[in-house]
């Protein structure tokens, strides 16, 4: 039995990484080839490099995911604070079935709501294109919020509701007692709400595709602008670089998890 | 207290009125589209052509007949997207038992090991596979090399299939090991102590038990897959043409108001789909497993 | 001269419908130690949160210092609270919880802006700190402590801000008996030593009782009596008091005649005058004010049913005519046994009728009765 599940675990993996670790070998390849390896070499990153697009896709989709991380996270750490206080059984399943539709939705449809709206909309002003950066940084923010209230939603919840209440028996207004005790015991929610909305945008693809404007291409799109004609090799340098950077955030983020405060929580 | 009713309005405007703005109105707008002709005027005629448009199809045997060009598209992306969920569960459970019934350490590491996979860009990820399953690609290479015929997988439906479990594995082995993880051991001695071999405390304790996360991990593998456009055009070479390709076809090719009734119809049955998921969880025998999880 | 500080006036709290305080009026003095008891969900805590300021009661008024203050948020009033589960804050250590209140700016009279200089904070909460002796715990984090010594650290961080009035909601609730014995002293302790009006809210009758001035016993939003704890023991106002603070037996008698009182058709003599003549009563009688005698001396006489062993006397249920009494006796008397006993006039105590009457003070049911009592104690307040 023991060996069995090590050998399934073993496959399962192999069939998880193989690609990742094709592409890999094959960003190193000094021919175009995908199938034969006939040299080391860096001359696909070389041309990464020099791929002038390529860059500035990666300096627009970090500045939109930053964007989209600040706004998603203030607006839905104050919502999940609203709607941890909210009274009213009514409005507050209204708001939760309404905050679900973005992560049911198949993005697709998502996508083509929004681009619907923007164009009709833009219309309306007269505008012939309406789509751009801004439509595309409205759309992220739209489905980044759900993960960031999802977060700080039971952080809410866990906290003891006398805690601010204690502040304020101490001399905090309101505003002040968020500030000081509410906002400190929430907040590892409220990180990894504001990481997950920051992957999110940087990974999402298909609603970019329907809301983004022609000027401004964001790296999944880019990605999809290279596949789309010929295959080459530099996209797999890219991968590589991805592969690397996400390996990186990934060992960091989970290193630096204190196990006590597991435990805590 | 007046002032802190004003104060949790004041929290909870902001969002409300982006939700209403960005999540409520545009799902309005796909039914207004999908119910108007280019000028705006009521029409069902959208969504009478996606139920009755026909085209002619020639089969291998080069019999050629008439379909209906959308529902078949529909019937594909369904049987798809259910073959794909199918073995997402059938090769994710294990992995997420076996992870769960792991060591702390080892639980950790298996966790990285996943999610590298998920937070690669799907696109990349599918493309690895073109790259792997072409004609000319590594598999065949590696195929010829030992001696044995290549394969022709690219293009077919089994490709599409390799992607779609490929892209959305992660999404069924993440929730399921979350509740698998969380399971109350001492449940497990207790069946066993009870007389329940490892077989049926699996049957009976475990497959019972997680059933939440199952169902989780169903919707969240079928959602994406069925509604794909990438993958299918990829790994499908375009000659799998799915719902997802039919809708960003008609897109590209500025019909939007087709497009939008294709989205409605989509969303309409996705909407029934999950509402009958959602009576199905919410019947008495799995409100009670609640208190089974830590 | 005692002062008066806090006073409700018809104060009414309705939530969704219900009615959780129906018109309490209750005066509480400087320096005084007040406890508000009763079982779960009687509006013990809704009273606290009111005068906290965590509440704004329905309808009727909340005064301090002859200043009407129910729209004052709670960071105005001076008043602080020790919560039920401490409501430590968890991101701070000892020392910074304490000097919590401390470091918010007060604002004074003038309307200015009054800041403590780090000297005095530091001073204020060291010496604090020895008061609730916990010096040397300063830089410990506060998930660390033991729940006596959380406790001890919430008393700390709601006192040192010199509070006129500090209110406590059940906070020994949490810890064991030991150390709540301890607390029960230590908070009496520290109570006289700062001179500070406490109000205490518990369920537990014990710890009322041997710490209040006063106590206030309440039940169904209402107050049922307030009074010295001695006043509450020996004068209970109605059934509901007499069994909710100690053992009673309440059987219904008749005021015959000032001081005579007659239980199952035999006339007693008693202490209690006032009552019309013939009036219908609830009678208590303490389980340690009854004493046994030979069947043939008794004033009454009834068959052992039930003997239990507690260690300083034996409890034992005695069946009288179909009511069974408990009786508390240093005498063993075997089960099935006839006895006879005796009480002496100031073992009865006679009050009013009341929607109570007839509701406690049987104990046909003796060991349920046991059961329900944890299972109250186990539950929460709201």
């Amino acid at each position: 039995m023991k060996t069995a599940s090590k050998i399934y675990t073993v496959l399962i993996f192999l069939f998880l990484f193989a690609p990742i670790a094709i592409l890999l070998v094959f960003s190193f390849n000094e021919a175009k080839s995908l199938s034969v390896f006939s040299g080391f070499s860096l001359k696909w990153y070389r041309e990464l490099f020099r791929d002038e697009a390529t860059l500035a896709s990666v300096r627009n989709t970090l500045l939109l995911a930053a964007l989209a991380m600040v706004l998603s996270t203030v607006i839905g750490t104050a919502a999940a604070v609203g709607i941890e206080k909210m009274r009213s059984k009514w409005l507050k399943s209204t708001l939760s079935t309404v905050t679900d539709i973005p992560m049911t939705n198949p993005d697709i449809i998502t996508g083509i709501s929004l681009m619907l709206m923007f164009v009709f909309v833009g219309r309306f002003f007269g505008l012939a294109n309406s789509l751009s950066f801004w439509t595309m940084l409205l759309s992220h923010v739209t489905f980044c919020l759900p993960y960031v209230i999802l977060q700080v939603l039971p952080k809410l919840r866990q906290m003891d509701s006398a805690l601010p209440e204690a502040a304020m028996d101490l001399g905090c207004t309101p505003v002040e007692a968020f500030f000081k005790v509410t906002l400190p015991e929430i907040m590892p929610g409220v990180i990894t709400g504001a990481i997950m909305a920051f992957t999110m945008s940087l990974d999402d693809f298909v609603i970019s595709y329907f809301t983004s404007g022609a000027g401004f291409q964001t790296l999944p799109i880019r990605i999809y602008n290279m596949t789309k004609k010929t295959v080459t090799p530099k996209m797999y340098a890219l991968a590589t670089i991805i592969f690397f950077v996400i390996l990186a955030l990934l060992l960091i983020s989970n290193l630096t998890d204190d196990p006590e405060k597991d435990k805590h929580n | 207290m007046n002032g802190e009713r004003r104060r949790t309005a004041a929290v909870l405007a902001p969002y409300t009125v982006w939700a209403a703005i960005f999540i409520v109105v545009p799902l309005f707008f796909v039914a207004y589209y999908a119910f108007t002709d280019n000028s705006f005027h009521f029409t069902f005629d959208n969504i009478t052509r996606f139920f009755t448009a026909t085209s002619q199809v020639t089969n291998d045997a080069g019999v050629t007949s008439e379909v209906r060009t959308y529902l078949v598209i529909f019937w594909r992306s369904l049987k798809l997207a259910v073959i794909s969920t199918a073995l997402c569960l059938l090769l994710g459970y294990p992995l997420a038992y076996i992870m769960s019934r792991a060591g702390a350490r080892a639980q950790k590491i298996m966790m990285i090991l996943i999610m590298i996979p998920m937070w690669m860009n799907f696109l990349i990820r599918t493309y690895a596979w073109m790259t792997i399953l072409q004609d000319t690609g590594i598999l065949n290479g590696f195929l010829t090399s030992i001696g044995l015929k290549p394969l022709h997988i690219i293009g077919t439906e089994s490709a599409v299939i390799v992607g779609m479990v490929y892209d959305y594995f992660p999404y069924m082995v993440l929730p399921i090991y979350s509740i698998l993880a969380k399971l109350d051991t001492k449940l497990i001695d207790a069946a066993h102590d009870l007389g329940c071999n490892s077989v049926q405390v699996l049957q009976k304790v475990i497959l019972p038990l997680s059933v939440p996360g199952i169902l989780n991990g169903i919707t969240m593998v079928l959602i994406p897959s069925i509604s794909t456009f990438y993958i299918s055009q990829k790994l499908g070479s375009g000659r799998f043409f799915l719902i997802g390709d039919a809708i960003e076809g008609q897109y590209v090719a500025n019909n939007l108001h087709f497009a939008a009734a294709m989205a409605f119809i989509l969303m309409i049955i996705l909407l029934a789909a999950m509402a009958l998921l959602k009576y199905l969880t919410s019947r008495p025998r799995f409100k009670t497993v609640k208190g089974a999880v830590k | 001269m005692a002062k008066e500080l806090i006073r409700l006036k018809d104060a009414r709290m309705d939530f969704d419908g219900e009615t959780i305080l129906d018109n309490i009026n209750l005066y509480i003095n400087d320096k005084e130690f007040l406890t508000l008891l009763g079982p779960s969900g009687c509006g013990k805590t809704t009273t606290l949160r009111i005068i906290g300021g965590f509440l704004v009661p329905t309808s009727g008024d909340v005064i301090f210092d002859g200043v009407r203050i129910n729209d004052v948020p709670p960071h105005k009033r001076q008043v602080n609270t020790v919560f039920q589960k401490y409501a430590l804050f968890p991101h701070l250590n000892v020392y910074e919880n304490v000097a919590f209140g401390l470091k918010i700016p007060k604002t004074g009279e003038d309307g200015k802006k009054i800041r403590l200089s780090k000297d005095e904070i530091d001073s204020r909460v060291r010496e604090m700190l020895e008061v609730v002796s916990l010096k040397g715990f300063e830089h410990r984090s506060v998930t660390s402590l033991s729940g006596g010594q959380q406790q001890r650290v919430a008393i700390a961080r709601a006192l040192v801000n010199r509070p006129k009035v500090l209110l406590l909601d059940e906070p020994l609730g949490a810890l064991d008996l030991r150390l709540r014995k301890d607390m029960q002293q230590e908070l009496r302790r520290i109570q006289q030593e700062m001179g500070i009006t406490f109000i205490y809210v518990t369920h537990d009758q014990e710890e009322a009782l041997s710490m209040s001035d006063t106590v206030v016993v309440m039940d169904r939003g209402r107050i049922q009596q307030i009074g010295t704890p001695e006043d509450i023991y020996n004068e209970p106002k109605n059934a509901f008091v007499a069994d909710f603070i100690g053992e009673s037996n309440i059987v219904d008698g008749i005021m015959r005649d000032d001081c005579v009182v007659e239980i199952f058709n035999r006339k007693f003599k008693c202490l209690d005058k006032g009552f019309q003549k013939d009036e219908a009563v609830d009678v208590v009688i303490r389980p340690e004010d009854v004493d046994i005698v030979p069947e043939a001396e008794g004033q009454l006489k009834g068959t052992v049913t039930q003997v239990t062993f507690k260690g300083m006397q034996y409890d034992i249920i005695v069946d009288f005519y179909g009511f069974k009494w408990l009786i508390q006796t240093t005498d063993f008397c075997p089960v099935d046994s006839k006895i006879g006993i005796k009480i002496d006039p100031d073992g009865f105590h006679i009050m009013k009728k009341s929607e109570y009457s007839g509701m406690f003070g049987d104990y046909s049911s003796y060991s349920e009765e046991y059961d329900e009592i944890s299972d109250a104690e186990s539950e929460e307040e709201e």
